[in-house]
């Protein structure tokens, strides 16, 4: 065999791990990525679980997916289809092959496709290859559990010693040969994914290096017995940002940035929430970090998490609520709480699959008109939406920010897509990032105070209990604009809305960005959120295909950027992507004058895939 | 501090209303307690007895229906020196707002939750409520409930309340000492005031509501005193088979000695929900006063001494140091 591999340049790969929702999918991934994102490749990942806890082992509902895009220039979405498939038993063979490309590459273990194996995944024949109409030129079969067999269990030889682990502990080890063999497909270097498992199973070293054997393992099997037959690959880094990084998910990077936030104000954490897919992460994130003082409350429903936290931002602390659109169907009542005794609370709704139910692990933009407009009486609340994994760190912080300093609730809009889905997050400078102000009632004030005198940008002033001199009554009964007693004057009601309804429009959001070609373009995408990615990677290809294209993506939904009627006009044709039947079109034709966009809506619960927005943008010249 | 320190604006509840009463016992209980008003926030719901926090010269809200439990317990957990005070009616603390209601209690956070009892929605002018008795008739029964009610004690004891205790609104004396009791209970502390609704459900608690009819239809119990009630302390509580019995003291051949002794310490609830149920047409008195008085960890001190544990063990305690906790890898020029 020769040691001369030819070795290709690629621009850009995408590998999809698949597997029972036991193999070990995602850590498989998550090594993968994080070895390519050292040497500085740009990446994206994303998890596709079955809403099934542990469906049978084996079975086509059981088959779980983690998808891992890594680039030599930025790469903005976890890849349409896949390059590299991975599929670990028959089910995910079966299941995961739509998501790979015509002439992908798929390694499977070929232990996995017993005729038990078969029947369970409902295959026909045995042969299972011809059966999916694959080349099988394409694919890599390996008997890949009796190879980690063989690597764990046997006989230590020479002066190698064994690795002494038990079956079941080998059989664990089955994704790390597969990522082995990844890894030698994209000539990765090995030593960076050893020191990740040695540290992750710092209190388990023999793991460790079961692990790292089998990687190696992997491979070697690769380099030895396919190298005359494959190509490997390699993916430079174009756009290197040196720095020190960590891989994040959406909902963890939203917990830090919650965490951030209160440390940058000076204030406790409070987190009231309920268990709900897929918000619960960031629930659990917040509840591991006590040394840093947060304080989470697991409350006996949607209704108390919300309403635990108005009581806890009246007391003082930065309060947040996390939970995805049923919940907020339950939390709006207290939102609206907030909303009339104005104070900071932050709104963490991570949307899902509806209505009702719905969907619970897919992913939706279904809940913008709900959290601009889902509640009683006049109730003007700001609304962000995180446009990327990475994002949410800087939406959390924004939304607190806001929430604090303009003493109203705040909803920040993710979603199961960048929720689950990570990106390389540069480690921030809490240094770098603007105070956080809360308009603590000045002291002067002390006497003549009343809780509904306003700050010159109409904020109410906050008197936190346990200050002597300021004790009040709020509520959710409107209040006198002077004296803060309960009232039901109706020149007083009709201020107090207008006062509310203008300390938001107030609230200053940076100018809506436009990307792309921003000077002549002929057609300008809109979307919000976490579509960004698949816009901008739709937009890259169209101009790369010759077209004059822009992108504006909106972060800030009210208020909305002050330049969103210049932008939205300025261009010959717009058109309005959402994963919803129209919600952000429909408000933005009610807030820009003659504003017609054309719309491309998608309610499928999963990720956009950037052909079809090609494919349909195309249409649109 | 005198009650006057408590004490804010002009209670605008209906002339003979028992809420009067209680808002007068509440601002000299905390007089009595001390704790500045600075330091206390009254938190309520919605309903006539609701708009309590009005009138109180301290940090409160009077929120939204049915949530005054949970949103107390936010105040609480992020700063565990306020004394809250959770104020709320029957139809806001049991119907609506029942699910706070019993986890409050499960989870045992130090609030002291007052349950004001007048069997009726008032300030929606008349329906009935958890509490209103099978066959009850109002706007919304006009022929009678077909349902039974709740027992607020049975409901704060199969939550696994720690403490709950009873008054009469108009019985000053009774329930000065039944929140003082409340606010010294760390824990959850349910109080239960009967009350008169003078226009939806006047007479309702008529058999106890003034001295003459406690004396002959409520017996006072207090932790370690014998079970006696009556215009002279007459009879008293026994206890027979899985029961309790009123027997005359002297006659029957019973004694002092055969009384039961009031013990609201004892953990096992078992005859201190008998003494709480009394009082239903049954034959017994109804109960008045502390029933039940346990110490038992408190969710809020808890909170705060995992903070303090966990901290103790782990490296990190600002944002930057969590971050370093991350599998992190540096990209280079």
């Amino acid at each position: 065999m020769s040691e001369q591999l030819d070795i290709k340049e690629l621009e850009q790969v995408v590998v999809r791990f698949s597997g029972d929702s036991g193999d070990g999918m995602q850590l498989a991934g998550n090594i993968f990525s994080t070895v390519s994102a050292t040497v500085g490749n740009s990446i994206s990942t994303f998890p596709d679980y079955p809403a099934d806890i542990r469906a049978p082992q084996g079975s086509l509902t059981g088959v779980s997916g983690f998808q891992v895009h890594i680039g030599a220039s930025k790469v903005y979405t976890p890849g349409d289809l896949c390059d590299v498939l991975v599929a670990m038993n028959a089910a995910a063979f079966k299941t995961q092959l739509r998501y790979a490309k015509p002439n992908a590459t798929i390694i499977i273990d070929t232990d996995s496709f017993t005729k038990k194996d078969l029947e369970k995944a409902e295959f026909k024949t045995d042969d299972y290859i011809a059966e999916m109409g694959v080349d099988p030129d394409r694919v890599i079969a390996c008997p890949l559990t009796t190879m980690v067999k063989d690597a764990l269990l046997a006989p230590p030889s020479g002066a190698v010693g064994g690795a002494s682990v038990d079956l079941k502990t080998a059989l664990k080890c089955r994704n790390m040969f597969a990522l082995g063999l990844v890894c030698w497909l994209f000539s990765r270097d090995l030593d960076v994914a050893f020191n990740f498992l040695r540290e992750k199973f710092a209190k388990k070293p023999a793991i460790a290096e079961a692990n790292i054997k089998v990687i190696q393992a992997g491979y070697d099997y690769g380099h030895n017995t396919h190298s005359a037959a494959m190509n490997v690959y390699r993916i430079e880094s174009r756009e290197k940002k040196p720095g020190r990084y960590m891989d994040i998910t959406g909902n963890k990077a939203t917990a830090y940035g919650f965490i951030a936030a209160a440390e940058k104000a000076g204030l406790q954490l409070y987190l009231g929430s309920y268990p709900i897919t897929p918000a619960t992460d960031v629930l659990h994130e917040l509840s591991k970090h006590k040394s840093l003082g947060v304080k989470t409350v697991q409350c006996e429903d949607e209704i108390s998490g919300c309403a635990s936290a108005v009581g806890a931002s009246f007391a003082g602390a930065l309060a947040v609520t996390s939970t995805s659109g049923p919940g907020i169907c339950l939390k709006s009542e207290a939102m609206n709480l907030a909303v009339i005794m104005e104070l900071p609370l932050v709104v963490l709704d991570v949307q899902r699959g509806g209505p009702a139910t719905g969907l619970p692990t897919k992913s939706e933009q279904t809940d913008l008109l709900q959290v601009l407009f889902g509640r009683n009486g006049e109730s003007p609340m700001p609304v962000m939406a995180a446009l990327s994994p990475t994002d949410c760190f800087d939406a959390a912080y924004e939304a607190s920010k806001m929430a604090l300093e303009h003493m109203t609730p705040v909803v920040l809009l993710t979603d199961a897509f960048i929720a689950n889905g990570s990106g390389a997050f540069k480690l921030p400078k809490l240094e770098e990032y603007p105070a956080i102000n809360p308009p603590y009632v000045p002291e002067e004030l002390r006497g003549t105070w009343t809780p509904y005198m306003r700050a010159e940008n109409g904020t109410r002033y906050w008197a936190v209990p346990g200050r002597e001199g300021f004790t009040h009554i709020l509520g959710g009964l409107e209040k006198d604009n002077k004296t803060g007693a309960i009232s039901t004057n109706p020149e007083n009601h009709d201020l107090m809305t207008r006062l509310r309804a203008e300390k938001i429009a107030r609230i200053q959001v940076p100018d809506l960005d436009v990307e792309g070609d921003k000077d002549d373009a002929d057609l300008l995408i809109v979307g919000f959120g976490s579509t960004y990615g698949h816009l901008h990677a739709a937009m890259d290809e169209l101009r790369a295909a010759g077209q004059k294209v822009a992108l504006a993506q909106f972060k800030y939904l009210n208020p909305l950027p002050a330049n969103t009627a210049e932008v939205l006009k300025r261009y010959p044709k717009v058109v309005v992507a959402e994963q919803n039947m129209g919600q952000l079109a429909a408000y933005l034709r009610m807030k820009v004058d003659n504003f017609v966009p054309a719309q491309f809506n998608q309610v499928k619960g999963q990720p956009f895939v950037v052909t079809e927005l090609v494919e349909a943008f195309k249409q649109l010249f | 501090m005198e009650s006057k320190d408590y004490k804010k604006g002009q209670p605008r509840w209906c002339p003979g209303c028992g809420d009067h009463f209680f808002l007068a016992s509440l601002h000299k209980a905390l007089a009595e307690i001390g704790v500045a008003p600075k330091d206390i926030a009254v938190i309520s719901g919605i309903g006539c007895s609701s708009r309590l926090p009005h009138y109180m010269a301290t940090y409160g809200m009077n929120t939204i229906h049915g949530r005054a439990a949970a949103i107390a317990t936010g105040a609480k957990v992020t700063n565990p020196n306020l004394d809250v005070w959770q104020v709320s009616g029957d139809g806001d603390g049991l119907a609506i707002g029942g699910n706070h209601f019993i986890h409050a209690n499960r989870r045992n956070i130090d609030l002291n939750m007052i349950l004001l009892n007048n069997r009726i929605y008032g300030l929606t002018k008349g329906q009935y409520s958890p509490t209103s008795p099978r066959g009850f008739v109002s706007k919304s029964s006009p022929y009678g409930t077909v349902e039974d009610p709740f027992r607020p004690a049975e409901l704060c004891f199969g939550a696994r309340g720690h403490f709950f205790a009873r008054a009469v609104a108009t019985d000053a004396p009774g329930t000065i000492e039944v929140l003082k009791a409340a606010h010294d209970h760390k824990g959850a502390s349910v109080c239960e005031i009967l009350q008169n609704c003078v226009i939806f459900n006047n007479g309702t608690h008529d058999s106890v509501y003034d001295k003459e009819g406690r004396k002959k239809n409520a017996i006072y119990v207090r932790h370690g005193e014998k079970l006696v009630f009556g215009e002279n302390n007459e009879f008293g509580l026994v206890q027979q088979g899985f029961g309790l019995k009123v027997v005359e003291i002297g006659k029957d051949g019973y004694t002092l000695d055969d009384i039961l002794v009031h013990d609201a310490h004892c953990e096992d609830n078992t005859l201190q929900l008998k003494l709480a149920l009394m009082g239903d047409g049954d034959g017994f008195p109804i109960a008045l006063g502390v029933i039940r008085d346990v110490p038992a960890p408190t969710y809020d001190e808890a909170v705060t001494a995992q903070i303090a544990e966990v901290s103790a063990t782990k490296k990190y305690h600002n944002f930057a140091e969590l971050l370093e906790t991350n599998d992190i890898w540096e990209v280079r020029e």
